[in-house]
């Protein structure tokens, strides 16, 4: 599966190396893992031939949303006054940067009409996150499992990672997650079938 | 028969009316009652600064000591109105500088204040006491140094929203030691770093400071020195609202916010640290007035912060605030009158919050006092605007914004012509109108039959044809100020309703279909509007008469055409055909 990477961000040249190896073969022989070093992400990535045609699909369709962030300005419209402009291009451009505020991220679930914010700093770990989207969505989300994913369950939670790529949750580290989640969609368990397969 | 009424008496009697429409219309009684008036007349209002001249303005009234003046079109303050087409106060305040020497107070709104305006007042006005620049641009801190300086008595120095150069910091350190009269001080707009000590001095030396806006870069922790030294403050505007979270620079904050008792005001919360808000949660229950619009909290803080604020009556806030915290608004804020709600988010593509339609129909449902809203958002239904016009009958101003032009009602895809039709039907009293979304030449019919109280409407990507216009001229029989971009509205309802022109302050008119020949007739036909094409594709003349103009300012005046306009503004009137012949 070809993938752009979208965003760019400080990832040094290796990370943004497309890989297709199984998790964890790769091996960095360079530093100890930080939990803002975006080149371990790859390491863990299921490759792509685990990958079934529908996510696949769902995946490039990602993309292609993702294509123009913002539309073409018609001048004077909206009306916001330029002074406004300025203070939130200027704290939007903070917020992405500091630690400051909270770490809001949106959640969508297949069937629900609307998407639900979560803060992740308010959760300590993947049991404290799954047990919050559950009772904020009322789902049945299963147990994770390193070599079967969430096989069985009738939710899939998903997210997408700072390269665009779309990941299974529980797969990393906790840190790691929280500093390399966009976004969080919960899918529908029939679909994300192969994702636990090895 | 020969009684007649003793001037004196007449004069005592007139110095106790106010009101500008009372003045007027005691100066039409009789010849010997407008002499009698125009010379005890104080305060004079000039909505438009081109309609009057400096000089007719002080021959009819030669004791004024009050000038409030708007300049620039209302669009201006979204880049429709190019650079350096006017407004400049220079001319009126070096005609007063003669003619007032007692003059005390000028408010401006939209005009160009050069240094040398600010320095000619601070020099020429012995008892000058208040300066208000709202939405001004051209100056300097040097000329607010000039303001500082020499104004021994001023009470007011007030530049919400204006753009100022920021050359020194410093100027805010030459309030002389002995000024001690500040009573209002808002420099929120300015970006420098000023003298923190002399802030300090300067605050504690007015024992009147009632309001006191500061700017982004007065960092939270110097933020209890001055309330301390001013705890009569009742409007604070607060700097930059975050600092290393630390107790100790908590705990002095809320010290400071509990000796606060008169605060009814408060603003600023740039670049807002949640942990530092319980700092003022003592103040909230007291507050009338909230501007969180610059605050990016999020929905639960939001929410938490207002809930609290029982007494509030206005509140301007982001949209982070989504349709729950507007519902626990709606809860807990039973005064409310004016809600803002600003987008964070305006250029985006998607949605980043949860904000709709709903928000606003809760708050129309549970604030009963709500008569003025501006709204940003992005779906709308004709049903929440049937809604909100049956909840809130006494809503005075109504401004939707849907972010994305032409967007049609989301449930059933037809156009807002009777939602919008809904609000001018039933709220009898409403004075200003901003509409979106898509809505037809139906919707016009709705406004002309009904908006009878209707002074100013803004309308944007709206309407079929020339029938939408002439409804809504020969309508709306309070239409004072009418700005139109991006409408198919021709030539036909223009030339029709010209008279109507002349009972209006304005006509901005940009991005529609007005014809250079038509506007040249409307300039010939009525000599007592001025009649402006701004184009900045060249002389109007090098196109055919057929060609549509880029946009088109229309406003009655005495004062004749104007003689600063700058290269692409043409004026159309009855020499026009004769000079480009």
């Amino acid at each position: 599966l070809e993938m752009e990477t979208i965003y760019v961000n400080d990832l040094n040249m290796k990370a943004t190396e497309l890989r297709l190896g199984l998790p964890g073969t790769d091996n960095e022989s360079d530093a100890p893992q930080s939990s803002s070093s975006s080149s371990c992400v790859k390491n863990n990535k299921r490759s792509s031939s685990e990958m079934n045609a529908s996510f696949q699909n769902i995946v490039s369709e990602q993309l292609q949303s993702h294509a123009p962030a913002q539309k073409a300005q018609v001048v004077g419209w909206p009306p916001v006054r330029s002074y406004r402009k300025n203070v939130i291009n200027d704290q939007q451009k903070k917020s992405s940067e500091s630690d400051g505020c909270g770490m809001f991220v949106k959640v969508s679930m297949d069937g629900a009409p609307f998407l639900r914010k979560i803060d992740l700093k308010f959760y300590n770990n993947y049991f404290d996150l799954l047990r919050g989207l559950k009772d904020m969505l009322k789902c049945k989300i299963g147990v994770y499992s390193e070599r079967e994913g969430y096989n069985g369950s009738e939710f899939v939670p998903t997210y997408e990672d700072k390269d665009g790529d779309w990941m299974l949750v529980g797969d990393v580290p906790w840190d790691m997650f929280i500093n390399s989640c966009k976004r969080l969609r919960i899918m529908k368990g029939s679909e994300a079938k192969g994702l636990g397969c090895l | 028969m020969g009684y007649s009424f003793p001037e004196e008496a007449l004069e005592h009697v007139l110095w106790f009316l106010s009101s500008d429409k009372d003045r007027n219309s005691v100066s039409l009684v009789c010849k010997s009652w407008y002499e009698i008036e125009r010379w005890c007349r104080r305060r004079v209002f000039v909505g438009n600064c081109y309609a009057v001249t400096p000089e007719i303005v002080i021959r009819r009234f030669p004791e004024v000591r009050a000038l409030e003046m708007k300049g620039k079109p209302h669009f201006a303050d979204f880049n429709l109105v190019p650079e350096g087409w006017g407004a400049y106060v220079y001319p009126w305040i070096s005609a007063m500088s003669v003619a007032y020497p007692w003059l005390e107070e000028i408010k401006l709104k939209r005009m160009v204040v050069t240094d040398e305006s600010l320095e000619l007042i601070s020099k020429s006005f012995k008892n000058f006491r208040v300066l208000v620049l709202s939405s001004c641009e051209g100056f300097t801190t040097d000329g607010l140094a000039s303001i500082a300086a020499n104004c021994s008595n001023l009470r007011e120095l007030d530049l919400r929203d204006s753009e100022v150069e920021d050359l020194s910091g410093h100027w805010l350190s030459h309030f002389p030691d002995n000024c001690t009269s500040l009573v209002s001080l808002n420099m929120s707009c300015s970006g420098s770093e000023v003298s923190f000590s002399a802030l300090e001095r300067l605050v504690a030396r007015c024992p009147n400071l009632r309001t006191l806006r500061l700017n982004r870069a007065v960092p939270l922790e110097k933020l209890p020195n001055l309330l301390r030294r001013a705890p009569q403050l009742e409007e604070l505007g607060t700097g930059a609202y975050s600092a290393e979270i630390r107790s100790d620079i908590y705990s002095n904050l809320a010290e400071a916010f509990s000796f606060c008792k008169q605060l009814k005001g408060l603003s600023g919360f740039w670049d807002v640290v949640p942990a530092y808000l319980p700092a003022m949660y003592s103040v909230c229950s007291g507050l009338t007035s909230l501007n969180l619009s610059y605050a990016t909290l999020q929905c639960p803080d939001l929410t938490k912060l207002v809930s609290q604020c029982h007494s509030l009556q206005r509140l301007w806030v982001l949209d982070y605030i989504e349709d729950s915290g507007l519902e626990a608004l709606s809860a807990s804020c039973k005064d409310l009158q004016e809600l803002r709600v600003f987008p964070s988010d305006p250029f985006g593509a998607e949605p980043n919050v949860f904000l709709t339609e709903q928000g606003l129909v809760s708050v129309s449902e549970g604030c009963p006092k709500l008569q003025s809203v501006l709204y940003f958002c992005r779906q709308m239904s004709n049903a929440a605007l049937i809604t909100i016009a049956k909840n809130r009958p006494n809503m005075i101003r109504f401004r939707l914004c849907i972010i994305e032009p032409q967007v049609p009602d989301y449930l059933t895809l037809e156009p807002l012509d009777t939602g919008f039709g809904a609000i001018v039907k039933s709220c009898k009293e409403l004075r200003r109108l901003s509409m979106s979304g898509l809505l037809t030449d139906r919707v016009f019919d709705y406004i002309g039959t009904h908006a009878k109280k209707l002074e100013m409407l803004s309308i944007a990507f709206a309407g079929d044809s020339d029938l939408g216009l002439h409804h809504v001229l020969s309508g709306c029989d309070s239409l004072r100020k009418l700005e139109i971009r991006d409408c198919p509205f021709g030539d036909k309802a223009l030339l029709a309703n010209a008279a109507k022109l002349e009972t209006m302050r304005s006509l901005w008119m940009s991005s529609c279909s007005v014809s250079y020949g038509a506007c040249k007739l409307l300039g010939q036909k009525m000599p007592r509007l001025n009649v402006e094409v701004i184009d900045e594709r060249g002389p109007p003349d090098s196109r055919p008469d057929s060609c549509p103009v880029e946009k088109l300012y229309v406003y009655r005046t005495v004062g004749g055409r104007r003689i600063d306009m700058p290269g692409y503004v043409w004026t159309m009137d009855e020499d026009s055909t004769l000079e480009f012949s």
